[in-house]
């Protein structure tokens, strides 16, 4: 069979004798990867880089002909952080947290990915605004309010993150439950999960609202979580998803303490199995140094206790937080096996590929270049006992991957790590080979009727970190594993179209001269600020 | 044995981490010519830059005459073997070395013994900053091994220690010990002060002054002698003293007290 490429788009036919042609006979032809949360860009990121001088030393590449140079394992320069992406198969990466207020940092390190598609998500959670309106229970007024953040931040999506807590954190404080009143404001985080919900269904955003739960990282939070997936479930309309809880597995925790930490991928897995209005990625944790960053300051505080890390804390103004803690993964600690096994079990026990994905929540469960290992793992129960077998005894003990004998096949790899992705995202033109869709096109060196992954994996873990074509807009940009063409990739952002303009009230501008270190004029992102823009444009129900 | 002479006084840093008894073994003078160095930013042959004479004797044992001081990464890594530098080390010296012996005649760099696991560095002349000490911001300082130094070191000597020993004839600089975990560092001149700032475990001997205390130490009581190591002793009498408290800390900070009259007041805490 062969795909047929015109102007960075898969058509019916071309001329063949004119066309140039690349064999991929004996190989595995898939849309190029799209990842649906990784922190590539931002301030948080660039903290992390300028408080990681270690991570660097190590890790480096060196400039060539047609690539720049750069460092950093987990949390490499925004260049190479590209080059790595598209290396691996990879052509949409979205960068998921993105405070307002950073939005002009985020982008300029966006354009300075090359090789890749990128969007945006802004941290909304708990935006002030937003818990204002929520508290005058106003969604219609919110709703026009997230379209201007949308097309001011040139954001994708509404990022959650530790709903109410953020806000609490300003204060020293933080919310245990979904029922928690959040100080100073009359909402719980209840509340917000709901009307931003709502919202996303009113502006018609083509992703769902994505959710960093509350109680993230503690143990017992498996309840949060379901309750969290619960509050929503009355929202969702029979075709489309309401609710992406991400990094599941820093959410799927249950025990008492940390002596008596279990998994709780089953009981979510359950709910995820008999209900269609939630996806999920996994969050998979691998063994080894890495840098842990996110908007939740609180859990990264507590973080930075249990292990003595150096630790960053950022407030941004009224609108989030942020905190970064350099981690280590240890095999032989007890929680952190668990935690290993619980992102797996999460990805094998939810039956159906199009509801979960595969994320490292790069660079908190390690760094993205670690994808192939992942899928080595999911494709092949060898590969797990592999693993298994130099994990924590107790924790091997305790773990359900022993009595898990799933091995996901080729075809649900493709869904896990890119056309699943792609349709929680509402990409229409990514994650498939149809006609019209974009010519993001990976090309890995395995030939899937004779490798056997489950017992191959080594093979197949090669072939997935080492891509033999990357094919991004009908450019062959890689060729074994190797940069042959460097290009810039486009910024995705949403211009979500209310019936009437949105007009900034000047009560609105008093209070940003009032509360914020920047002046209203010097906020909105301009479009032109994009490498290269691509809008679209959401018709909005108010 | 293999001798490496320079060809020339060197302009740009050269990192030469193949220059260890490891990398060595078992190769002619020809194949030890063809390791690849890096001279600034050009990468070249190690025949490009050195006289290599090999006796054919055994060549795990390696000497360099000549000034070295530009030469980093000498004896990276190394397992076995002997270095004999004759003449002044560049940085890193011995960095991450995990067995083995290097001897210097001269002055060394920084970051000597940067996160060494074992082995040990006898240095008879000057020592720059962080020696054991790892690169900024890493948590993994030295390990295990000794590193003798008969001259004086820059600040931050043992930084983030986890074992091993250091001995320092001379004088050190501040911060000795910084953030250290567990080992030992022994100086038997003066210190610069702010010694085992934020350390949690371990042993700092100072058998000269030590200009202040810091605050986060307590006193503990005084001893007449402690042992360093097998033969080597400190005679005090000595105080003893207990911190970083700001870190929950459990380290041991000795001080001198012939030396040290200006913390005579410590006293009226016993």
């Amino acid at each position: 069979m062969d795909i047929a490429v015109r102007d960075g788009k898969i058509v019916e036919r071309v001329n063949e004798r004119k066309a140039k042609k690349v064999d991929a006979s004996g190989m595995i032809v898939m849309p190029g990867g799209v990842d649906i949360h990784c922190h590539i860009a931002g301030s948080e990121v660039n903290t992390g880089r300028l408080l990681r001088p270690e991570d660097h030393f190590r890790d480096f590449e060196r400039k060539t002909i047609r690539t720049r140079s750069g460092v950093g394992h987990s949390i490499p320069s925004t260049f190479t952080t590209g080059y790595r992406y598209s290396r691996m198969g990879y052509t949409t990466v979205m960068n998921p947290s993105m405070p307002p207020l950073e939005a002009k940092h985020t982008h300029e390190e966006l354009n300075d990915t090359p090789m890749v598609d990128k969007a945006s998500y802004p941290l909304l959670g708990d935006w002030w605004f937003a818990l204002e309106y929520l508290s005058h229970d106003n969604v219609d007024e919110l709703a026009r309010h997230v379209a201007w953040i949308m097309g001011t931040t040139k954001g994708y999506a509404i990022k959650i993150v530790n709903p109410g807590g953020l806000e609490a954190w300003g204060f020293g404080q933080n919310v245990h439950s979904l029922e928690e009143q959040i100080p100073c404001f009359d909402v719980t985080p209840r509340d917000i999960v709901r009307g931003l919900c709502k919202v996303n269904k009113l502006l018609n955003l083509p992703h769902t609202i994505h959710v960093h739960t509350n109680n993230l990282g503690q143990p017992g939070n498996y309840e949060t979580t379901l309750e969290t997936m619960e509050c929503v479930k009355d929202l969702a309309s029979s075709h489309k998803p309401a609710i992406h809880i991400t990094h599941c597995q820093f959410s799927a925790f249950k025990g008492e303490d940390w002596r008596t930490l279990e998994s709780g991928a089953e009981e979510i897995a359950r709910y995820v199995n008999c209900n269609s209005h939630v996806t999920m990625d996994m969050g998979q944790i691998v063994f080894g140094d890495t840098t842990t960053m996110t908007a939740d300051g609180p859990f990264q505080f507590g973080l930075s206790e249990l292990t003595g890390s150096k630790w960053v804390n950022h407030d941004v103004e009224t609108e989030t937080s942020a905190g970064i803690v350099p981690f280590r993964y240890r095999r032989k600690s007890y929680v952190h096996a668990i935690q290993w096994s619980i992102g797996l079990e999460l990805a094998l026990l939810i039956k159906d590929p199009w509801k979960i994905f595969m994320t490292t929540d790069h660079p908190n469960g390690g760094p993205f270049t670690s994808y192939s290992r992942i899928i080595a793992w999911l494709m092949s129960r060898k590969a797990r006992e592999a693993t298994m077998k130099r994990v924590n005894h107790r924790a091997r003990g305790k773990s359900l991957l022993t009595s898990i004998d799933r091995e996901l096949g080729y075809q649900e790899i493709a869904i896990v790590t890119r056309a699943g992705q792609a349709k929680a995202l509402g990409l229409g033109s990514k994650g498939h080979l149809g006609i019209g869709a974009d010519a993001d096109i990976a090309v890995y060196s395995v030939n899937p009727e004779k490798i056997d992954a489950s017992r191959d994996y080594k093979k197949v873990r090669r072939a997935f970190k080492h891509v033999a074509y990357t094919i991004k807009n009908g450019i062959i940009v890689v060729k074994d594993d190797e940069i042959v063409k460097s290009v810039e990739g486009s910024t995705i952002w949403l211009d979500v179209q209310t019936s009437e303009p949105v007009c900034v009230a000047e009560d609105m501008k008093r209070r940003f001269r009032n509360y914020w270190t920047v002046e209203y004029e010097n906020y909105p992102v301009a479009e032109n600020s994009l490498g290269v823009s691509k809008r679209i444009a959401v018709k909005a129900d108010v | 044995m293999v001798i490496l002479y320079p060809l020339k006084e060197f302009r740009f840093p050269i990192i030469a981490e193949c220059i260890t008894p490891d990398a060595f073994e078992g190769k002619t003078a020809n194949e030890i010519e063809d390791l690849n160095v890096w001279e600034g930013n050009r990468q070249k042959t190690l025949g490009q830059l050195f006289k290599v004479a090999d006796d054919k004797t055994e060549n795990s044992r390696i000497t360099l005459c000549g000034n070295m001081a530009k030469i980093r990464r000498i004896g990276a890594s190394m397992t076995k073997g002997e270095i004999v530098v004759k003449g002044n080390a560049g940085m890193h010296l011995g960095e991450e070395m995990k067995g083995g012996k290097i001897a210097v005649y001269g002055n060394v760099g920084d970051w000597a013994g940067s996160m060494m696991k074992g082995g040990e560095i006898e240095i008879h002349g000057n020592v720059g900053n962080y020696s054991g000490a790892p690169y900024r911001g890493s948590k993994l300082g030295m390990q295990g091994g000794k590193i003798i130094v008969h001259g004086n070191v820059g600040n931050e000597a043992g930084a983030q220690m986890k074992g091993g020993m250091i001995k320092i004839y001379g004088n050190a600089g501040q911060f000795v010990g910084f953030r250290m975990r567990d080992g030992a560092i022994y100086v038997q001149k003066d210190c610069a002060g702010r010694a085992g700032a934020c350390m949690v475990g371990g042993k700092i001997f100072v058998g000269g002054m030590l200009e202040s205390v810091l605050p986060t130490f307590t006193i503990d009581g005084t001893k007449a002698k402690v042992k360093v190591e097998e033969g080597e002793t400190v005679r005090g009498p000595l105080y003893v003293f207990l911190g970083d408290i700001a870190e929950n800390g459990d380290g041991k900070l000795y001080v001198s007290k012939a030396r040290n009259s200006h913390l005579g007041y410590y006293e009226k805490f016993l």
